[in-house]
């Protein structure tokens, strides 16, 4: 069938059974977006107040169901307002495929009317980007941007379209996705590589078993890896066979359940004295997905150095990049547990785990008379909302707050920006996963500083009938910066404070939704309650301590047992 | 350990955009390219990458394993200096103003076996085939003549013997999988 550009766009999306589209109109995608009228009922257009907005939303949307997410975004300032969202999906290995269109042929490189070179500008922090001269590509180029998108270690996929190809015309035979890899660019491509998970190597499976053995204090970090690969109960079971304590990075969290009794809690600059401590006396440290990176590994030299540190990921530019390891295993986290799990007997390490949970897995914050603590709001959160509840969080202390403070139990119930940092990531990302999974109750935490940044996102919150709880964790500054002044700049407090507007109560009803303000937890509750009965969404504004700090806390660059506060 | 100069070779489709996405990989990781050489293969569909960095042999690995996670690397391939023949081309013009200039420059250049392929009333243009230590040795001769420009075509590079780039390793194997992993 012969049909223009646009169309065959929105019909290899179909065949990738996409039904959720961010995105932001703009004088170049016009094609597309003309065309997409046409798709009503079949692919939802969800229409962010910025560009920024629909890639964490694509970005949340993905790590919140497991599928692709897809954004789209005109030439151009659309284009480059997606950078920062494209970067957040990288860090955290996110599949994501962004579409952006470009000035027509004619006009590129030509400083014309919103153009910019944006696969040049995304080169870094995509898998693989793409500009479509040719129409008869595009349909290929799709295909392949998807199965690259989500495949081995996931990430996000640019494909940038000029103008022209959108209304020219193409012959478009539909193919459905299991037959992609037998057809066109894609075969070519997967016949020089291969896009499943490379077997594990059996004689690698069996010098760890060997070192399993051999080992009197074993240890397992619980990575990134495990969560993307949804690989949770193969990580529970095989840590509770070889009887070893697990230590969840931040973007581990969910790999194993939070009450599980083997976990030691989160490891790294703000880890439990538990898991920092555990991984310095371990002597076998194998890291399942997880690239130590300098949050976790905080002195590579020094890392576990009484271990054998072996490393298991899917990825094989990954091993040996940040920390020297004694061994590695290149593969799936499912498959190379599952193959550990059929080769190894059970293990008992009952006195190595009582010399691991004699510490604490866990910060208990004191609670202050007077004042409502982060730990009070956590606590209510957790006893009102549903124990599956989906937490999206910014960047900063109420992020690690929350982290240690809940417990996940499964992938992608927590989304955070732990590789790039994101402020203003998380009502984007809240946004994604309410659509994503309607059913879940989405719980949004931020901070004032974050929430500022991109609380635009609330008309899109409030337009979709989005019921999403944020609460506000408002200490009027940047507190972790703020927190790094205090212990390392001598109470230089250069810029953090943020004694200015606007009101969160009345910029909530501003855009239509409820807002309330907290000073004690009673309060808090009411609201949260308030909120969980509500059909729309909710700003609860908590006012906390300007001084509180996230504990306990490992310098950058310093031994992972070295803590500056507890 | 100490960095050392490394050459690699990496087969790339021949397509637009596949230089910058190779080079700066390096630039990103603060490398200085001390020499680069592109071209297409007896497959007019790829090309042949030859690059050399100051690296040791875990950065090396490195740049390696990342490179071959872009889609458009075939294969990539750190060649070692005892395990292959490099060589580069050198055109260097050379000021001779008299007749004894010019027949000294032309002894030189028979001695290192390089060609004459311009001449001039007062200039002479040589055309030398080496690694540079040959390239190094005649430019410190003609040095006194007064070399007026000198270019390079940057370092190309072959295994000896019968191995390939393209053979099969286990580590390959991972490597080529990680390739479509990024």
């Amino acid at each position: 069938m012969r049909m223009t550009g646009a169309k065959i766009l929105l019909e290899c999306l179909r065949e990738q059974q996409v039904d959720t589209i961010f995105g932001y109109p703009g004088g170049t995608i016009l094609n597309v977006y003309d065309e997409l009228v046409n798709y009503e009922g079949v692919i939802r257009h969800i229409l962010t107040a910025h560009e920024q907005g629909a890639c964490h939303a694509a970005d949340g949307y993905a790590r919140a169901t497991g599928k692709v997410g897809v954004c789209f975004a005109t030439s151009g300032p659309g284009a480059t307002n997606l950078v920062t969202g494209i970067a957040t999906a990288y860090l955290d290995s996110s599949p994501i495929v962004c579409i952006t269109c470009n000035v027509a042929a004619p006009y590129l490189g030509k400083d014309s009317f919103q153009e910019v070179d944006i696969t040049g500008v995304t080169m870094p922090i995509t898998k693989c980007n793409y500009q479509v001269h040719d129409v008869t590509h595009l349909a290929d180029t799709v295909r392949e941007a998807f199965a690259i998108a989500r495949s081995g270690r996931p990430g996000p996929v640019l494909i940038d379209i000029v103008k022209n190809v959108t209304w020219e015309t193409a012959e478009y035979t539909p193919l459905p996705r299991s037959e992609h890899a037998s057809a066109g660019k894609l075969h070519e491509l997967m016949s020089r590589w291969d896009f499943k998970a490379p077997e594990p190597d059996s004689g690698d499976i069996d010098i760890l078993c060997g070192m399993i053995r051999e080992s009197r204090k074993p240890m397992l970090i619980c990575g990134g890896g495990v969560v993307r690969s949804r690989a949770h109960r193969e990580l529970t079971a095989f840590a509770h066979h070889i009887d070893a304590p697990v230590a969840v990075t931040l973007m581990g969290a969910g790999g194993i359940r939070g009450t599980d009794p083997l976990t030691t809690g989160m490891i790294g600059m703000h880890g439990s004295q538990a898991s920092n401590i555990a991984v310095d006396n371990c002597d076998l440290l194998i890291a399942v997905g997880c690239r130590f990176s300098d949050r976790v590994a905080l002195k590579p030299d020094t890392f576990a150095q009484h271990a054998k540190i072996v490393q298991i990921d899917i990825d094989r530019a990954e091993i040996n990049k940040n920390v020297a390891t004694d061994h590695h295993i290149v593969g799936d986290a499912k498959r190379v547990l599952e193959l550990l799990m059929e080769r190894l007997p059970e293990q008992h390490h009952d006195e190595w785990k009582a010399e691991v949970f004699a510490h604490p897995t866990e910060t208990y914050y004191d609670e202050r008379p007077g004042c409502m603590t982060p730990g009070q709001i956590l606590s209510a959160i957790a006893a009102l909302c549903p124990q599956d509840t989906i937490v999206s969080t910014d960047v900063g202390q109420h992020q690690m707050w929350a982290i240690q403070h809940f417990h996940f139990d499964y992938p992608g119930q927590l989304l955070t920006s732990g590789g790039f940092g994101t402020m203003g990531f998380s009502l984007g990302a809240a946004i994604g996963a309410k659509v994503g999974r309607p059913e879940k109750c989405v719980l949004h935490v931020t901070g004032d500083g974050g929430f500022r940044m991109n609380c635009n996102e609330l008309a899109t919150e409030q337009y979709y009938k989005l019921p999403i709880i944020t609460v506000i964790f408002n200490n009027g500054v940047l507190g972790m910066v703020r927190q790094w002044q205090n212990l390392i700049y001598k109470q230089h407090y250069s810029q953090t404070t943020l004694d200015r507007g606007p009101d969160f109560v009345k910029l909530a009803e501003a855009y239509g939704l409820n807002g309330f303000r907290a000073t004690e937890i009673g309060q808090f509750e009411e609201a949260l309650k308030y909120a969980l009965a509500s059909d729309r969404g909710t700003v609860i504004d908590c006012a906390i301590d300007i001084d509180e700090m996230v504990r306990p806390m490992v310098g950058g660059g310093s031994h992972i047992t070295d803590f500056m506060i507890y | 350990m100490n960095p050392q100069r490394n050459t690699l070779a990496v087969l790339v489709d021949n397509e637009a955009g596949v230089l910058s996405r190779v080079v700066r990989l390096f630039s990103g990781k603060g490398y200085n390219i001390e020499s680069l050489a592109v071209g297409t293969t007896d497959d007019p569909a790829i090309s042949r990458i030859t690059i050399e960095v100051l690296a040791d042999d875990q950065q090396i690995n490195l740049l390696s394993n990342q490179l071959r996670k872009l889609i458009c690397v075939h294969s990539v391939k750190s060649l070692r200096p005892e395990h292959a023949i490099r060589r580069e081309l050198v055109l260097i013009k050379v000021l001779a103003d008299h007749a004894e200039q010019r027949n000294e420059i032309i002894q030189v250049a028979n001695i290192f076996r390089a060609s004459i392929i311009d001449v001039s009333k007062s200039s002479l243009t040589l055309a030398l085939i080496g690694d540079e230590s040959k390239a190094e040795a005649i430019q410190n001769l003609l040095a006194e003549f007064g070399i007026l420009e000198l270019v390079r075509t940057g370092m190309v590079a072959l295994e000896r013997g019968q191995y390939t780039i393209d053979e099969q390793t286990k580590e390959k194997g991972e490597f080529d999988y990680g390739k479509n992993v990024l």
